[in-house]
């Protein structure tokens, strides 16, 4: 990895380590809101398992990693 | 004095009334509530999809055999999916006032793909199948400390492809809105050693019942054999004679999420994927320079480490900002990014409209090369150790775009028990020819 990568990476991590703020539960309407869920919702589940199958990268909340074949 | 302690005496009667009232409310907080249907979930998808690089026909339009014998298979990839998944959500509380969660799935996909066919040289194989896959999670939180745990299972069944799976998982909050979980996971699947040739001399069953290819697995090409391949039939007793052999994959999850502000939230995910077993495919067949035939062979074990960064953003008061990127490395030699953006934007309080488009990029193992460009020796023999003509191990990018359409009004649809609703179609084509469309329905119930 290229040293201005690295240091975009970096710096990316800390300003969000670095700019997170206390949110009460009476304010999280917006991150409660269920578009914003940090996870592939379910209507994606089979576009999910045709790239896994198809592609040679799976995981990391993109995909399962074991389980079927998708042989064909 | 007497009025005193009448007043005394009233203040502590009416103390205890009060105290016996929030110890009786406490008690109904912490009341064991069985479980209950909470929400009911269908999802069904129609996935199409066209492609010329058939891993099954050797990487494309091959030729099998020489003079009056050849015979030639088509490279196609056409293959429809029709998938339907139903999931329970049953959620009730303990005694002690944890909440136990249910998730209880069942998922039947049905497909028909053009390269099946060819399983057998004779072109006889059945060209359809049908995949059963049940699953069950139980997750118990505890929302006074922030934590939970859980555990599932789940199970697949294909005619050529069984697994089975167990997980378990750990997570906790901070009071920063920040939560951490790791899970571990366990698939056990089989692979049904189904070659491609109706000459069941190709595998041979040792002492301890482990099955393995004879001659390298070498396919006899002769072109000329016409009978149709057991595992094209539904004869129960031809299809217990099919041996099968074991691949295993264990992956650890780790996954930190973090509330950011109001608006803004992100998760870094990150997976250790070991594999091992039988990680060929015994009908992916590869043709050499010479024309010499042989299947797939791939090492026994394969580490996966993938790495994703998920950003969500709720900007002003109709637009989301969904975005995912993902980096993945593993032994293979194969590196791949994907990033991907999705738009929802709120056409008012019920209402979405989802734009999304998707990239992905990879290199191509060490172990692929194209339809007749593995190379043999001087004397016949591979001269590589491992080959694959499988274009999902090849270098490609991908672009995958479309949209989705998101109905969910409070209190749900007037007088159903349909709580929202989704739509989602979107198309994808990858540098290899093959192209997709894929349009998915998502119900809820409550």
């Amino acid at each position: 990895m290229k040293t201005t990568q690295k240091i975009f990476y970096l710096l990316v991590l800390v300003v969000f380590a670095t700019s997170c703020e206390t949110v009460k539960e009476y304010q999280k309407n917006r991150l409660n809101d269920a578009e914003m869920a940090l996870a592939a919702r379910k209507v994606e589940k089979n576009e999910q398992n045709f790239q896994s199958y198809k592609e040679g990268a799976a995981g990391a909340n993109g995909g399962k990693t074991g389980g079927g074949c998708g042989c064909n | 004095m007497k009025k005193i302690s009448l007043t005394l005496i009233g203040l502590y009667l009416l103390f205890l009334q009060g105290y016996s009232q929030i110890k009786q409310q406490y008690e109904n907080i912490f009341q064991a509530k069985p479980l209950k249907i909470e929400e009911i979930n269908l999802v069904t998808s129609y996935y199409t999809q066209n492609g010329t690089h058939s891993a099954v026909t050797g990487g494309g339009t091959s030729i099998l055999g020489v003079g009056t014998h050849a015979i030639t298979l088509p490279g196609s990839e056409q293959l429809n999916d029709f998938s339907n998944m139903l999931e329970l959500k049953l959620v009730g509380y303990g005694e002690t006032g944890n909440k136990h969660t249910i998730l209880a799935g069942l998922g039947i996909d049905h497909h028909t793909a053009a390269s099946q066919k060819w399983i057998s040289p004779s072109g006889a194989s059945k060209p359809e199948g049908t995949r059963v896959y049940p699953s069950v999670n139980w997750t118990v939180e505890n929302t006074d400390k922030g934590t939970e745990f859980g555990l599932g299972s789940y199970y697949s069944h294909e005619y050529n492809y069984t697994s089975f799976a167990l997980d378990g998982h750990f997570g906790f909050k901070n009071k920063t809105g920040g939560e951490f979980g790791v899970k571990a996971s366990a698939y056990l699947d089989k692979v049904s050693l189904i070659y491609p040739s109706d000459d069941s001399t190709i595998f041979k069953t040792g002492t301890n019942n482990i099955t393995t290819p004879l001659d390298d697995f070498i396919i006899k090409t002769n072109a000329s054999r016409t009978t149709a391949y057991y595992g094209g039939s539904s004869s129960q007793s031809e299809k217990q004679s099919i041996p099968t052999t074991a691949r295993n994959t264990y992956t650890a999850s780790f996954n930190y999420a973090q509330v950011i502000n109001k608006s803004v939230q992100m998760a870094v995910l990150f997976d250790i994927v070991k594999q091992d077993g039988f990680l060929s495919l015994p009908f992916h067949r590869v043709i050499f320079n010479n024309h010499l035939e042989r299947i797939e062979k791939l090492p026994s074990s394969r580490t996966k480490l993938p790495i994703g960064l998920r950003l969500n953003y709720f900007m002003g008061d109709d637009v989301i900002i969904r975005s995912y990127y993902r980096y993945y490395t593993d032994d293979w030699g194969l590196t791949a990014h994907t990033a991907s953006i999705e738009v929802p934007y709120k056409i008012n309080p019920f209402l979405s409209v989802s734009p999304f488009y998707r990239y992905y990029t990879q290199t191509a193992t060490k172990y692929f090369a194209p339809l007749y460009q593995h190379k043999v020796d001087a004397i016949g023999n591979p001269v590589d150790t491992y080959f694959t003509s499988n274009y999902a191990s090849s270098a490609f990018s991908s672009n995958y775009l479309g949209l989705g359409l998101r109905s969910a009004p409070p209190g749900g649809f007037p007088n159903t028990y349909l709580a929202s609703f989704e739509i989602r179609y979107g198309h994808y084509v990858q540098t290899t020819d093959l192209n997709s469309n894929v349009i998915s329905l998502h119900f809820t119930l409550k």
